[in-house]
């Protein structure tokens, strides 16, 4: 017992300390999340009052793809059922948000070295993985915990409420398990950051495929994943409480095997011992874009195989879910108003790809924005002392910051149109559509990374936290921007609504000029900025 | 603004909000001179190099490095010069002889039999990734590139913080041999004793401000010698004598400070009184550098924040 309590020796100070650091940035998820689900059931409250309207409502939604890849199947047809049903891919955010907090306090800070700073003083070997456990598990806590007091005080039903809230708060929980195991595997947080977000990715993707499936294809698939968990629960059904346990167990593990890791490891080490690398560089690393190069290449890679992976999942389930739909009778008149099944697939195409636009905008603001972590971390310092223009070191990020999404969203796109016309037999029809529905997102992508390029250029200090602040706000207005009923000049600030949906949108071409001129002006603002100002 | 100058700044000036971290600097470093640049934290010594590097910009006044603006010509300027910055931060995943090469072949190509000789003397594994490196393991890869490149000018801000005394001697015994080849070298430190032995001037700075600048010997003159003399008699009429601080007789034995101006003087009085022993100090860089440093602490300007030294 004593070794137990010399190894968490400190917790309560390092709790403190993460509450102080992270005030703004904890309730700054916890809240718009909590209270998303109360604006929700409002909204589908407003345009389906009756039982009825909510059970043709979801009849028809749930048996087309796209709804089925992103909110999964619904059990049941009470407001709070579909308020539950229509969130259930909306959790992810908790999941995402709860695993960056981790590692952002774990991975992150002993990289920085103030892990060690803080070693030295009396502070156990498991105090500062568990006080960011802690506190992590506490914001999932207070954010379902909101979420199910403002769903009962809009007058749903309180035992599914309660489950509803258990059930994000442990999501929440299960992902901050999987990250703080991450993060005693990897040396550098960024390495944590990407395969802890895989993961979550992952478990997403095999919901879509188990989901879509349907009872006729892989739908155990869907059993195989936290997202797929939530919805067996049966929310404002018949609450099957056992599904916590598999929560249960996945936290259990994770967060056992986090804590044995970090106690058997060295501080600042991973699971696998560090390799002595080249003596000499290699004979392209000679200047700012061979070495943004050797930088993000990884990154990139990693990014291309997981879009072409999605895509070619993305795509070959799609025909299994417009031919459920097809062969169905009573659904003749959905089809029709779709514009038949090639409408169907189209409507679908264009919402995955809608998706993948915004995920690609993740990786592309992250590649612009290395520009800054550059300069903060003085790394750019010896770079701009030799003989290398300002805009020849930023061009040479901002190179994978615009071509990088190029390639991703090329990626998927073929990977998807390929797919899916190898399951139809007319690829060459099908894999042009799908691939100009990926491509026609890039404009958009571009207007995001010229804010943040902006941004660097110009007000420096706030290009990382707006610049993703600008992302979640474009994922707020495409996800939940129509549901919010929010007018349409507010849907309008995000570039991804000017995205014209293919094929058979008239206006064709001129919104994605537009887009690429703003990106156009916005990155040369940051550069003329840069230019003018102090580099720190 | 003098030609055979390779650094000239005037009446520099340089604010960060509130804080004037440059207020008023002039510096001259001539061509071909190893010159010190001292000054306690945050007195603006990084300020400063970033100025010349075009990093940041000046406020006001003037300055010159190597004929050019530092700010508009910078690409041009850093052809011909190499920088070690205090804190060396380098890319986690890229090994050190990397970065050596990197950074060599952006200032164009750098030598390899000089770059081998050098990671020998400096005993510094190549191989190793950068993020396992420590502190004075960093500085050593930034030493190697830049005295491994063919620059003309070298910026060194506080190169041997974290070096062990040995690779301090083999730093020192490389700063000797740019010199002999005719670089110049501006060398930021508060290592009082590193900078007496390897440079040809010195400039004091403290509050963004130079408050002394010339060769030792100059500076020398500027401070006081400690005496400390036996005599056969007690000696009087000491306290009058021109250019005597803090003097204390007791009896027959005498120590004080003295004014360089008033060495002869002090000395022709006490030989009457019969001088037995006599230890006379000169001054050190360090007795200048805690003069100037201790004024400053008696000021009553309020006690500067070293925030801008990073």
């Amino acid at each position: 017992m004593k070794a137990f309590a010399r190894a968490f020796a400190g917790t309560w100070a390092l709790v403190r300390l993460i509450l102080r650091r992270d005030r703004i940035v904890l309730p700054l998820w916890v809240l718009p999340l909590a209270l998303l689900p109360v604006a929700i059931a409002n909204t589908m409250q407003d345009l389906y009052p009756t039982g009825a309207e909510r059970q043709s409502y979801i009849d028809i939604v749930t048996s087309t793809p796209t709804f089925l890849a992103l909110y999964g199947h619904a059990f049941g047809h009470s407001l709070g059922a579909i308020t539950a049903w229509r969130l259930g891919g909306t959790v992810l955010f908790v999941g995402l948000a709860s695993l960056l907090t981790i590692i952002r306090h774990t991975r992150a800070e002993e990289e920085a070295g103030r892990r060690e700073l803080l070693g030295a003083t009396v502070v156990g070997r498991q105090a500062s993985l568990f006080a960011a456990l802690l506190v992590t598990f506490g914001a999932d806590v207070a954010l379902g915990a909101i979420a199910a007091a403002t769903l009962v005080a809009y007058g749903l039903p309180v035992a599914g409420s309660v489950a509803f809230g258990l059930a994000w708060a442990v999501f929440g929980w299960a992902f901050a398990a999987v990250a703080a195991a991450v993060a005693q595997a990897t040396e550098g947080a960024r390495a944590a950051r990407g395969i802890s977000i895989a993961i979550l990715g992952l478990c997403l993707v095999l919901r879509m495929v188990g989901d879509v499936g349907r009872e006729e294809g892989p739908f155990w698939i869907s059993w195989l994943t936290p997202f797929g968990w939530i919805q067996r629960i049966h929310l404002y059904g018949d609450q099957r409480w056992w599904i916590f346990v598999l929560f249960a167990g996945v936290v259990a593990v994770f967060f056992a095997s986090a804590l044995a890791l970090s106690a058997r490891r060295d501080l600042g080490s991973g699971l696998l011992p560090t390799r002595p690398g080249r003596a000499a560089a290699v004979g392209w690393l000679r200047g700012p874009l061979g070495l943004a190069w050797r930088l993000q290449r990884g990154s990139l890679l990693a990014w291309t195989f997981g879009f072409a992976a999605l895509g070619a999942i993305l795509g070959g389930i799609a025909e299994g879910g417009v031919e459920v739909i097809r062969d169905n009778p009573k659904l003749e008149v959905v089809v029709q108003r779709l514009g038949g099944s090639s409408g169907i697939a189209d409507t679908y195409f264009a919402a995955i790809m809608g998706l993948l636009g915004l995920i690609a905008s993740g990786y592309a603001i992250g590649a612009a924005l290395r520009l800054r972590g550059e300069e903060t971390s003085g790394r750019v310092e010896p770079l701009l002392a030799s003989p290398v223009s300002r805009w020849r070191w930023a061009a040479s990020h901002l190179a994978f910051a615009l071509l990088g999404p190029a390639v991703l969203l090329g990626a998927t796109g073929i990977a998807a149109g390929l797919a899916y016309g190898l399951s139809t037999g007319a690829v060459g029809d099908d894999l042009p559509r799908v691939l100009a529905q990926a491509m026609v997102q890039l404009p958009a992508v571009w207007v995001l990374v010229g804010v943040s390029t902006a941004l660097f250029g110009l007000l420096p200090r706030l290009a990382a936290p707006v610049g993703w602040a600008v992302l979640a706000a474009c994922v707020l207005l495409e996800e939940f921007g129509r549901p919010l009923q929010l007018s349409k000049r507010v849907l309008d600030l995000s570039p991804f609504a000017h995205v014209p949906k293919l094929p058979g949108d008239d206006v064709f071409a001129a919104p994605l000029v537009w887009l690429a001129l703003i990106s156009a002006v916005l990155v040369a603002a940051g550069l003329l900025g840069l230019r003018r100002r102090d580099v720190l | 603004m003098d030609d055979e100058n390779a650094i000239s700044a005037s009446g520099l000036v340089k604010t960060f909000g509130e804080t004037r971290a440059l207020d008023g600097l002039d510096l001259s470093v001539r061509s071909g001179e190893v010159h010190g640049f001292l000054g306690p934290n945050g007195a603006g010594k990084s300020t400063l190099l970033r100025v010349l590097l075009g990093l940041i910009r000046k406020d006001s006044g003037e300055v010159r490095l190597l004929g050019g603006d530092p700010w508009r010509d910078a690409v041009a300027l850093h052809r011909r010069l190499a920088y070690v910055p205090g804190d060396v931060t380098l890319w986690p995943s890229l090994t050190g002889g990397e970065v050596i090469d990197l950074l060599g072949r952006m200032r164009g190509g750098l030598d390899k039999g000089r770059r081998a000789e050098l990671l020998e003397r400096f005993e510094l594994d190549p191989s190793k990734k950068a993020r396992a490196y420590s502190k004075g393991n960093r500085q050593k890869v930034a030493l190697v590139a830049a005295l491994a490149s063919d620059a003309e000018l070298l910026l060194l801000d506080e190169p041997t913080s974290g070096l062990d005394p040995l690779m301090e001697a083999v730093f020192r015994g490389c700063v000797e041999e740019e010199r002999s080849s005719g670089r110049t070298v501006l060398l930021s430190s508060h290592i009082l004793s590193e900078v007496e032995a390897l440079c040809d001037r010195v400039t004091i700075i403290r509050d963004g401000r130079a408050v002394e600048s010339g060769t030792l010997a100059d500076l020398r003159h500027l401070t006081r010698t400690s005496i400390a003399a036996e005599l056969n008699r007690e000696p009087v009429e000491l306290a009058e004598l021109p250019g005597v601080h803090d003097l204390r007789v007791e009896g027959r034995r005498v120590r004080c400070q003295v004014d360089a101006a008033g060495l002869d003087g002090l000395l022709a009085h006490l030989t009457p009184f019969g001088v037995r022993s006599l230890i006379s100090q000169p001054p050190t860089l360090e007795d200048l550098f805690l003069r100037h440093y201790e004024t400053g602490q008696q000021d009553a300007r309020p006690p500067r924040q070293a925030g801008l030294a990073r």
